[in-house]
């Protein structure tokens, strides 16, 4: 029996950057296939060559044996490729139905379209366990269902081979599961899979076999039951990684974040925070857990003072700062209060500004950098760069280096350097690890670590569950703008969390 | 009584006359904006289409073949729209702009250069032009009250145009709500790479639909200068293409609501129209000024806060990049 997917010698270049070298890549037909790798190791690019999107600069890809010549989406979707992207692409306004026949209508007329979709939709339905209310329209619908809405459009389009690119970073535990159960019933049906994937626990426990990508190329073919999830970082990384996490019990301080039953309502009058209230310590971490979306990063820019609450009141150090006299955030930073934002692209750093700048922004007028009399020293200013750059392993140590050419993992260690310089009491930490290599998460992790054991009081909003589990002293588990519990480290456990998540208490 | 009744009907029957270019513009407003591409070069478009009919018109002698130019120069001029904002993702109220810049000077220009008369065109015979079709009995049916007398003044005695635009109208729902195509259109401006993975190319369907909207300016144009009017006379549109945009916002983008606005903002131009010269009591004739401004007047205070909150098509405005 022929492979399902052949690609031999794939290379793609982007200006200088060579996304994929010289990539040999063979799946079995009626596998489930893994294909891990870190942050820009060009795992994107070689699925969305196989889906179309951007052709080969030179190699061949065969598909059930015959040679896949074309360059298009809707090629692919002819030679029965059928991909989930990682950001869903669906119209939030249109019907399910509607999003699943888009470019695939069986007649001019969209009622007839719709009816005759609406059939062969049931009988998929039903063959596989994918039920969905085919009239929702999709906006409406929790991301599992559209998830699985996605999942249906390839399969109306008579997919046999099933990309899903990062298909759990927005899904609960169990969601992720129930996943896994539709891809398992999917491969007895015959449909071959392709899992790209960052986690590692999902290649173990869900594909036959596995290839590890690095630096555009492709470094093993493993079959899953022969490796360990250990192996497989070594190979991702390319030397050894420690899986053990660097956490310790320490003895917690006084309390000094007091948050009070904070509510924020958007223009439309929907709550998207409800009554949060808790307590953080000097000396601990607290992990706010959750599905993307369930109002953590509202959270945490309630608490930096980026947005101002519709009531309720946050307490620091004795401070209190109520709804109806809001602080900006240059008042909460100045009660010793840091912030790494989530997104380091839209507010963490600005891109064409060099490091140094970058390290010194929002604290330009700290002595420490160079400030005097309304004027900054560049000198001073690259000189405590390098410093820091030292001190939080930032590489490429150039301080007049323009930001954009550093790593992801390089710019998040520069704004953690940055914020954690100004020593500050408490820590406010979005997303510190997203799009960061490895060899990078250690080390800032570590740095978490020390911030705590140090008595800073760390509240750290991410959507890795083991971040949050390995490093928080405290779980915080949101859903819906609610707080579903608080956990303590000693009694977390996946299941438990993953079913707060879902909001089931 | 009667007599009030009857000024009724006329305004009602002005009403619709006002409104034709207004609901024409809208709907091609509709097609572009729903798949992503804004066009405030309906005002320019429909400059130029109104220019070329009536050239067109004066030297040949047909209003068909007027028309038919008018159309061809709209769709060309949306083709440079498209050109600018699809293909090379320009910044498409820039180019619109551009193009009613150069509609205004263009059309003031070429007149001036072909018929010497400072930018006028030589007043149409009625053969020239698209005239009034009168519908069966209407003379008789005068006489006949309430009933005879719509029939009469508001469905009889329009020209083919005016029908064309209302039939535009359903057309319009048709294609976006009804056919395969309208919905790719509508998913182009809502979420482009929604299309683009499912193996449609979001650049043709963003031409068509500026081609479209080209066609249904050219008719609205060609309707002021062939058909309402008999010559084209400088900026003869005085902002009807902003004031269509305005309808269609204030329409949430939909056909039918969009109809309602432009007959509301047709109805207002009638009125203005009627209540010239009328005496109020202490105060005198109405000044003609106050009333000619109504309608614009009326144009920013609904856009500025009395049609709720438009929730206008999600990608408008943003060139289609394809991303890793």
């Amino acid at each position: 029996m022929p492979f399902a997917i052949s690609m031999s010698g794939i290379c793609k270049r982007f200006g200088s950057v060579q996304a994929n070298d010289a990539i040999d890549l063979n799946i079995a037909s009626g596998d489930i296939h893994g294909i891990v790798g870190e942050n820009g190791a060009g795992k994107s690019t070689l699925v969305s060559i196989l889906y179309g999107f951007y052709k080969a600069d030179s190699g061949q890809i065969e598909i059930s044996g015959t040679p896949y010549t074309h360059n298009s989406p809707a090629d692919s979707i002819a030679a029965g490729i059928g991909m989930v992207h990682q950001h869903f692409m669906l119209v939030p306004n249109f019907t399910v139905l509607e999003n699943i026949i888009l470019g695939h209508e069986s007649d001019r007329d969209l009622t007839r379209s719709i009816e005759h979709a609406r059939h062969m939709l049931m009988n998929l339905a039903h063959q596989y366990g994918l039920v969905v209310d085919l009239d929702a329209e999709v906006g409406d619908l929790p991301v599992s269902l559209q998830q699985r809405v996605e999942i249906l459009k390839a399969l109306y389009r008579n997919a046999k081979i099933l990309i899903l690119d990062e298909p759990t970073g927005v899904l609960t535990p169990q969601e992720t599961e129930q996943l896994f159960d539709i891809l398992r019933s999917l491969k007895e049906q015959g449909v071959t899979i392709l899992l790209i994937t960052h986690k590692l626990r999902e290649i173990m426990a869900v594909t036959d076999c596995v290839s590890v990508m690095r630096g555009g190329r492709m470094i093993a073919h493993l079959n899953t039951a022969e490796t360990t999830p250990e192996e497989l970082a070594e190979l991702m990384v390319g030397r050894p990684v420690q899986v053990q996490k660097q956490w310790h019990q320490t003895q917690k301080g006084e309390a000094i974040v007091k948050v009070e039953n904070i509510h924020l309502s958007n223009a439309d009058n929907q709550n998207l925070l409800s009554d949060i209230s808790f307590t953080v310590h000097a000396g601990e971490i607290v992990g706010v857990a959750g599905v993307a979306g369930n109002g953590q990063s509202e959270l945490l820019n309630i608490l930096a003072g980026i947005t101002a609450p519709s009531a309720g009141a946050i307490t620091y150090h004795g401070h209190r700062i109520a709804a109806e006299n809001p602080a900006n955030a240059q008042t909460i930073k100045a009660l010793g209060v840091a912030h790494v934002p989530e997104d380091r692209h839209a507010s963490g750093i600005v891109l064409p500004f060099s490091a140094a700048e970058n390290a010194a922004l929002g604290y330009e007028d700290d002595v420490s950098h160079g400030y005097k009399n309304m004027f900054i020293s560049p000198q001073q200013l690259n000189a405590r760069c390098a410093d820091l750059m030292q001190e939080f392993d930032v590489r490429p140590q150039h301080p007049e280096l323009t930001s954009s050419l550093f790593s992801g993992g390089n710019q998040q260690k520069l704004v953690l350097a940055r914020e954690m310089s100004a020593s500050p009491s408490v820590l406010l930490v979005g997303q510190p690890t997203r799009g960061v290599d490895i060899g990078a998460i250690e080390f800032i992790h570590q740095q978490l670590i020390n911030m705590r054991d140090s008595g800073c009081a760390i509240i750290l909003v991410s959507v890795e569950l083991d971040e949050i589990m390995s490093l928080s002293d405290r779980i915080m588990v949101m859903n819906n703008g609610q707080i579903m519990g608080m956990v303590n480290k000693s009694d977390a456990s996946v299941k438990a969390i993953g079913l707060l998540m879902a909001g089931v208490q | 009584m009667a007599e009030l009744w009857l000024q009724f009907v006329l305004t009602i029957d002005a009403t619709l006359r006002v409104a034709t270019p207004l609901i024409l513009c809208a709907m091609a407003g509709i097609f572009s904006e729903r798949s992503g591409i804004i066009d405030i070069s309906l005002e320019g478009k429909m400059l130029l289409s109104a220019f070329t009919a009536a050239t067109v018109a004066a030297l040949y002698g047909s209003p068909w073949l007027g028309l038919f130019c008018a159309v061809i120069v709209s769709m060309i001029f949306s083709l440079i729209h498209g050109f600018a904002c699809i293909t090379h993702r320009g910044n498409q109220v820039i180019s619109g702009l551009a193009i009613n810049i150069l509609a205004s000077g263009l059309t003031v220009t070429v007149g001036i250069a072909i018929f010497a008369q400072g930018g006028q065109t030589p007043f149409l015979m009625s053969e020239q032009r698209f005239s009034a079709i009168s519908l069966p009995f209407a003379e008789a049916a005068k006489n006949i009250p309430i009933i005879g007398t719509i029939y009469a003044e508001v469905i009889s005695g329009h020209n083919l145009l005016v029908w064309v635009a209302l039939l535009s109208v359903f057309l319009t729902g048709y294609v976006l709500f009804r056919t395969s195509f309208g919905l790719r259109l509508r998913a182009v401006g809502e979420k482009p790479e929604a299309v683009d993975t499912a193996g449609i190319s979001v650049t043709l369907m963003r031409y068509q639909a500026v081609l479209i909207a080209g066609l249904l300016c050219g008719i609205a144009g060609a309707y002021l200068s062939i058909a309402h009017g008999a010559s084209f006379g400088r900026d003869m549109t005085a902002g009807k293409g902003y004031i269509a945009l305005a309808a269609m916002i204030f329409g949430h983008w939909r056909p039918i609501p969009s109809l309602m606005a432009c007959l509301m903002f047709g109805f207002l131009d009638a009125i203005a129209a009627r209540l010239q010269g009328v005496e109020i009591p202490f105060f005198g004739p109405m000044p003609t000024d106050l009333i000619l401004v109504l309608p614009y007047v009326l144009t920013v205070i609904l856009l500025a806060g009395f049609i709720g909150r438009a929730v206008p098509p999600k990608a408008i405005g943003q060139p289609y990049v394809k991303e890793r």
